[in-house]
């Protein structure tokens, strides 16, 4: 399940650039026949990037600059339903007015890959980044992967098109990393020759298309009881399917990379008694801290999920069984409920299971809040002592950092 | 022009056996401007009576590939699917001697009122696309509730004629008007009651080399209170007393194309058969008729001067 590093089977370039550039980038090497987009903070260098791509003949993609993103989702489920290969980009609000849209794109199994490039939801308004965005948009019926690094948002970029369009899955795939921390910061990563994207993605043959007048079809019908069910249901598979195919194609890209990414990273978690379990940008923070209380003897270890939806809970109960407590932070909150999002699936992951670690939910860096090593070092200092029963596990969930 | 012997030996691509009521001037509006081309055609449509009625799942009534998406955005989703046709084509995926043409449908909630955004949007690009609305004034499809396009005074179930209300307060948007202002190569108003006119302004909204708008009247018996069978003399009351002028705006040249001899016949005539009307003919309502006539004349003054027209 680990994310691991393996030699890589072809040439590639080390760059600096931003996770924002590389997302265009990676858009530029698979060179989609449709993007339709809308700018919003953070999002916006991405759309900006690739607008040059094409002004420049770079790529010759149909761009489509809509007027909100509520139509820039919609002419992507026209384009992608009329038989293109499509893309697109969107941060919080904008994802949060394409809401209709999404589970529209999903249930007509339209392989769109979308960049989220996370941050808060309004209100207030603001514009930096935790993950309530996406969080949002979890039952949506994409597939959702969550990137720490630039490298990461570069590398997803490219296998959510092979996963997107495979026969098992064709579903739309969003990918997240951090506002302003990814998406902004100018990081060091390696990228593949444009020729090798565009072997890996391939071609895309769609088997139904609306241009495919010869052979008339209605894409969208009006869905009654006996029939509405059954969609849902074919939606929930394919999903489901996702979890193998993510795995699949993450292995071939691996061969190519020498990276090859699981449905999660574990971190030094094979032999640790305790664990944080944290998604995005503040896993680099905590794999800090992990390795600083490693050197003072603690058995910590650090679990970062990758593919949210669909949720892989076994492999997780799995790799969470040897651990005495674990923490689960979340950079959304799931107001009224028991605690943010991914600390109430590890929690069902586990119920059923016999052998299972404590579960700690905590909240952190909403709208932006900065969350250093000393706040992670508090959780994992929480996690000791529930571990060694000095303290009472607490039910309710905790929010890192806020102030009183 | 073709004859009309000649229309009705043409394809049908909207087919029978749609779920939408007798009387329905929505179907009629889409199979007249679907004469328009004999190229193939892409059609979409908005939430709405139309989309609802000819594509009940497991059946649809399109003989042409159809694609509805959601209430608000028939253009937006018109406008990927005519993105990703240049793109294909462009890639040599698509013959280049192959011309599709593409039509979004919407009723006047889903076009005048949360729709414009994303039609605006369309036509500013300038995607190579017809725009339809068949225009029934209301929201028919969820139980006649009042729109942007509901006439003043019509009694809907939102703006109900009560003892202290008379149906809806306000005029109507001109939604024509609005989209001329876009300067597209074509935009046109018509009703389905002049089929030779309405067929003519498709076939030159089709040919046109950028977006193009129609907006067609289209009598709906339930909202309107009116015999199935009354659908077409009704429509063509609406053009006769000046309700529903019909006329074209092509690069920018405003053309009057009907212009009764001997004038405009009263809207009285126009209101009278209608049940969303019947309180305007209630003893000392006789102002709601004047206040409506006068609004159509000023409107019919406005619009003949912009037609340059006496």
């Amino acid at each position: 399940m680990a994310t691991t590093a393996n030699k890589a089977t072809t040439k590639q370039t080390t760059v600096a650039m931003t996770g924002n550039a590389g997302c265009a980038l990676a858009m530029k090497q698979i060179n989609p026949d449709v993007v339709g987009a809308y700018p919003i903070t953070p999002q916006t260098t991405i759309v900006e990037e690739f607008a040059n791509y094409v002004a420049n003949g770079v790529v010759d993609t149909e761009y489509i600059n809509v007027e909100s993103e509520h139509s820039a989702m919609s002419a992507c489920i026209g384009a992608s339903a009329a038989g293109a290969r499509v893309m697109t980009t969107t941060s919080s609000q904008g994802l949060a007015l394409m809401w209709e849209e999404l589970s529209i794109a999903s249930a007509m199994r339209l392989p769109i890959v979308m960049h989220n490039v996370n941050r808060s939801l309004s209100g207030p308004i603001n514009i930096h980044c935790d993950h309530s965005d996406s969080m949002g948009a979890r039952d949506m019926g994409w597939v959702q992967m969550f990137g720490e690094t630039a490298q990461e948002a570069y590398d997803n970029t490219i296998i959510a098109m092979r996963v997107a369009e495979h026969e098992k899955v064709m579903l739309p795939v969003m990918i997240m990393h951090d506002g302003f921390i990814t998406s902004h910061a100018i990081d060091r990563f390696d990228v593949l020759d444009d020729e090798v994207v565009k072997k890996f993605v391939g071609e895309y043959v769609p088997k139904r298309a609306l241009l495919d007048t010869d052979n008339p079809m209605t894409f969208g019908p009006f869905a009654m009881p006996p029939y509405y069910y059954e969609q849902r249901k074919a939606m929930r598979v394919a999903l489901e399917n996702a979890k193998d195919v993510v795995l699949k194609v993450s292995k071939e890209y691996g061969k190519l990379s020498g990276r090859t990414y699981g449905l999660f990273e574990e971190y030094r978690l094979d032999d640790a008694h305790i664990a944080v379990i944290v998604l995005g940008s503040t896993a680099g923070t905590a794999k800090y801290v992990v390795d600083k209380l490693r050197d003072k003897g603690m058995k910590v270890g650090l679990l970062k999920p990758r593919l949210f939806r669909p949720f892989p809970s076994a492999e997780m109960a799995d790799a969470l069984s040897h651990l005495k407590a674990v923490a689960v932070m979340d950079r959304s909150d799931s107001i009224g409920a028991p605690g943010g999002p991914v600390y109430m699936e590890v929690k069902a992951a586990l119920y059923n299971t016999t052998k299972r670690p404590h579960v700690q939910g905590y909240v952190y860096g909403l709208g932006g809040r900065d969350t250093g090593p000393d706040q992670i070092e508090t959780v994992f200092g929480d996690l000791q002592k529930v571990a060694r029963g000095e303290e009472a596990p607490r039910e309710a969930v905790t929010l890192l950092g806020v102030k009183e | 022009m073709a004859t009309i012997k000649e229309l009705s030996h043409k394809e049908e691509r909207l087919t029978g056996g749609h779920r939408l009521c007798a009387g329905c001037g929505a179907s009629i509006a889409v199979r007249q401007v679907l004469l328009g081309t004999d190229n193939p055609v892409v059609a979409g449509s908005a939430t709405g009576c139309l989309e609802v009625s000819t594509t009940p799942y497991p059946f649809t009534a399109w003989g042409t590939p159809f694609i509805h998406n959601a209430f608000e955005n028939s253009a937006a989703t018109m406008s990927g699917v005519e993105g990703a046709y240049n793109a294909l084509k462009r890639r040599g995926k698509i013959p280049a001697d192959k011309e599709i043409k593409f039509v979004a449908f919407g009723g006047d909630g889903g076009t005048y009122d949360i729709g414009l955004q994303s039609l605006s949007g369309a036509m500013e690009r300038g995607h190579n696309m017809l725009y339809v609305c068949y225009d029934n004034g209301a929201y028919m499809n969820t139980g006649i509730q009042r729109s942007g396009a509901t006439p003043f005074g019509a009694a809907t179930t939102t703006s109900p004629a009560g003892k202290v209300g008379q149906g809806k307060p306000q005029a109507r948007k001109d939604l024509t008007q609005i989209m001329a202002a876009h300067n597209i190569p074509y935009v046109a108003q018509a009703s389905i009651s002049h089929w030779k006119d309405l067929v003519n302004k498709a076939e030159k909204a089709f040919a046109v080399d950028g977006p193009a708008f129609i907006n067609v009247m289209s009598p709906c018996p339930r909202g309107w209170r009116t015999p199935n069978e009354m659908t077409v003399e009704i429509a063509k009351l609406a053009v006769q007393t000046g309700f529903w002028p019909l006329y074209e705006v092509e690069d920018g040249e405003w053309k009057l194309n009907f212009k009764p001899a001997k004038g405009l016949r009263p809207v009285e005539e126009f209101l009278k058969p209608q049940g969303r009307f019947k309180h305007f003919f209630k003893p000392g309502n006789e102002h709601l008729i004047e206040e409506f006539q006068s609004q159509v004349d000023k409107n019919w003054e406005r619009l003949k001067k912009r037609c340059g027209v006496e």
